[in-house]
């Protein structure tokens, strides 16, 4: 009874007083109930590739929104991933429970390849030099072939799961769990370090901060969640290839996250489930699909420069200009403070 | 084999030096980071194959006429789509991007996917040491070099290159001393996609055109502007010609050079940016940091 209650009080004070978090819990819990309105697989199937980029696009987030080390070469945490699952399964028979969370790790491994070199890089010098990673490795690739599988990359790997059901279950509950470790990152101390290192790195220095060491750190959990994703993606598809390395993937995330909103991690949920299904969908105009795309991202960040979420919540919520708490935008005084909203 | 390095290694340089350069020079006048800068390239190409090839018009009529049509097109998008943005650095990115895959699929689906040939202006070959140069070798060797040296008076001997200059270096303090940057910006946007265009133009008879072809340059131009340091003109020159030496050294000296070649000159820029993290000639600009 008590525990209804309180779980009953919580969703009233906590998440109905404002749309976005409602947004949110409805957001989720129709991503849970769905397989019950509909089992569609095509439904399912993209459902659950958007749920796999939601967490690549969010680690972009995590390194580049909220450390501001603007990484354009992102694919290469992934598809290090990618083919690390996709071997080790294949030539060591590890089952998917092993070899996704090793992917992780030796993205991790590589996270700290990039970071230790592109410390000394500032601003867009970093962003470019990171974008050199995976051509690199894309070159090394298709000279040795025979190991790599080249041009048509290393297929014939065990699946997620054993039905399209479970693997969407698996996948969107780890995109769940993922996504929400992140966002507690960024909302601990080390995200206050993190945004201060992106204000003025600096200043933080001079603070008595190793920005070194949480440079780096960002650089490893990065990797190490893009890694997770790509390990997924690999089983899910069970194929690893060179696009997955590709320019444009990495292009990808940061075309998704700054869609949706940079330095938020929802925001790069928010762009994933929006823009993905909407390139699948745009299938039926087969030929003018991509300029279709192209054209929706830029008119919206011609028009909303900080991304959709921001866009649409500074619609339909407001800071209270005493306390700094969000209420929705109806309200005439504030939830908290009673000071009055204008 | 050494000849044919130093033919192909100036050839691309140059052509990498014309695209680097422009690239510079709006990043520097504007803060910008033209994604799309090498669309214009890919876009006067392909105008030249639709006016020259065609339409069948006279060179000396198509040349001027793609160069000053990409390049209108070039100072409307700015207008309409990069300037608005210019604050927001992030957003800029992927609108420049997103400009560059409208352009792609614009000449998609008005001219197919598949790789198409544009004739050459003039026809048949010079043989010194005893390897082939085309005459059109020569030419775009000459109209690229040439532009070059134009560009780089104007930004030397002009108050329009001065003016860029000052820009470049400090924005605001520029804007104080009654300079309008927004119009520089602009003018250097022109003179930036003129560069990309002479060369997309000049380039379209000896490559093969594909809409695809923005992507694979813009990644060496954005390796070479690094390498030189971002908003450096000399930089980005001295850039280009270290890159497209070390590429065509590698297709004509190592087993699956094809392959290999941007992967090495990409390590190699790596390796100088570790030792000298602003680039070869880049200043880091502490007001900006």
């Amino acid at each position: 009874m008590t525990a209804i209650g309180i779980a009953l009080r919580y969703f009233r004070n906590e998440i109905l007083v404002l749309p976005t978090r409602l947004i949110a819990v409805l957001f989720v819990l129709l991503l849970i109930f769905l397989p019950l309105l509909t089992r569609d697989m095509y439904i399912l199937r993209i459902l659950s590739i958007a749920a796999i980029f939601s967490i690549y696009a969010a680690s972009w987030d995590l390194l580049s929104g909220y450390v501001g080390q603007v990484n354009f070469g992102h694919a290469f945490f992934f598809g290090v991933a990618a083919y690390t699952t996709a071997l080790l399964n294949l030539r060591l028979g590890l089952s998917p429970l092993i070899t996704i969370p090793l992917g992780g790790i030796a993205s991790v491994l590589v996270g700290l390849l990039v970071g230790i070199p592109c410390l000394r890089l500032k601003g867009p010098y970093l962003g470019l030099a990171t974008l050199a990673f995976p051509i690199m490795l894309t070159g090394i690739i298709f000279a040795f072939p025979e190991f790599f599988g080249g041009e048509l990359g290393i297929s014939g790997i065990a699946r997620l799961a054993s039905s399209r059901l479970n693997e969407y279950y698996i996948v969107v509950i780890l995109m769940l769990v993922l996504c929400y470790i992140m966002w507690k990152i960024t909302d601990s101390k080390i995200g206050i370090i993190f945004h201060a290192i992106r204000e003025d790195e600096i200043a933080v220095r001079a603070s008595g901060i190793n920005t070194t060491k949480y440079k780096l750190l960002a650089f490893c959990l990065s990797g190490f969640f893009a890694g997770i994703a790509g390990g997924l993606f690999t089983h899910f598809l069970r194929v690893a290839g060179p696009p997955m390395l590709a320019v444009l993937m990495s292009f990808q995330a940061i075309i998704w996250s700054i869609f949706g909103g940079i330095v938020t991690i929802y925001g790069a949920v928010v762009g994933v489930f929006i823009l993905f299904p909407a390139l699948e969908f745009l299938r039926a105009a087969a030929e003018y699909r991509m300029l279709i795309f192209a054209l929706i991202v830029l008119l919206v960040l011609r028009f909303m420069p900080q991304g959709i979420t921001a866009f649409f919540r500074d619609k339909l919520e407001r800071e209270c200009p005493r306390c700094k708490v969000r209420n929705a935008i109806t309200r005439k005084e504030c939830r908290v403070c009673f000071s009055g909203m204008k | 084999m050494l000849s044919d390095i130093l033919v192909h290694g100036l050839m691309n340089g140059a052509v990498y030096a014309m695209l680097a350069v422009g690239f510079s020079l709006i990043f520097g006048a504007a803060r910008i980071i033209n994604m799309a800068h090498t669309a214009f390239f890919m876009l006067s190409a392909y105008f030249i194959f639709y006016f020259g090839t065609t339409l069948a018009l006279h060179p000396a009529i198509a040349m001027p006429l793609s160069i000053i049509v990409v390049v209108a097109i070039g100072v409307l998008v700015y207008y309409v789509f990069m300037e608005p943005v210019r604050e927001h650095g992030t957003a800029v990115l992927i609108v420049t991007v997103s400009l560059a895959m409208v352009f792609q699929e614009l000449i998609l689906i008005s001219f197919g996917g598949h790789y198409r040939g544009v004739n050459s202006i003039i026809t048949g070959f010079v043989s010194p040491m005893g390897i082939r140069i085309s005459y059109q070798y020569l030419l775009t060797l000459g109209v690229v070099s040439l532009s070059l040296v134009i560009v780089w008076l104007v930004l030397m001997k002009t108050r329009l290159g001065t003016a860029i200059r000052a820009s470049a270096q400090d924005r605001e303090v520029a804007n104080l001393m009654g300079m309008n940057v927004a119009w520089i910006a602009v003018a250097t946007m022109a003179i930036s996609v003129t560069l990309a265009s002479i060369a997309g133009v000049m380039v379209a008879p000896l490559y093969t055109l594909n809409p695809h072809m923005w992507l694979s340059p813009l990644v060496l131009v954005l390796a070479i502007v690094i390498l030189g340091g971002l908003g450096s003109i000399k930089g980005s020159f001295i850039g280009a010609l270290i890159l497209a030496f070390i590429e065509v050294t590698v297709v004509f000296l190592m087993p699956g050079g094809a392959f290999l070649k941007l992967a090495v000159a990409l390590a190699i820029m790596l390796m100088i940016l570790v030792i000298r993290p602003e680039g070869l000639f880049g200043v880091y600009l502490e007001g900006e940091r």
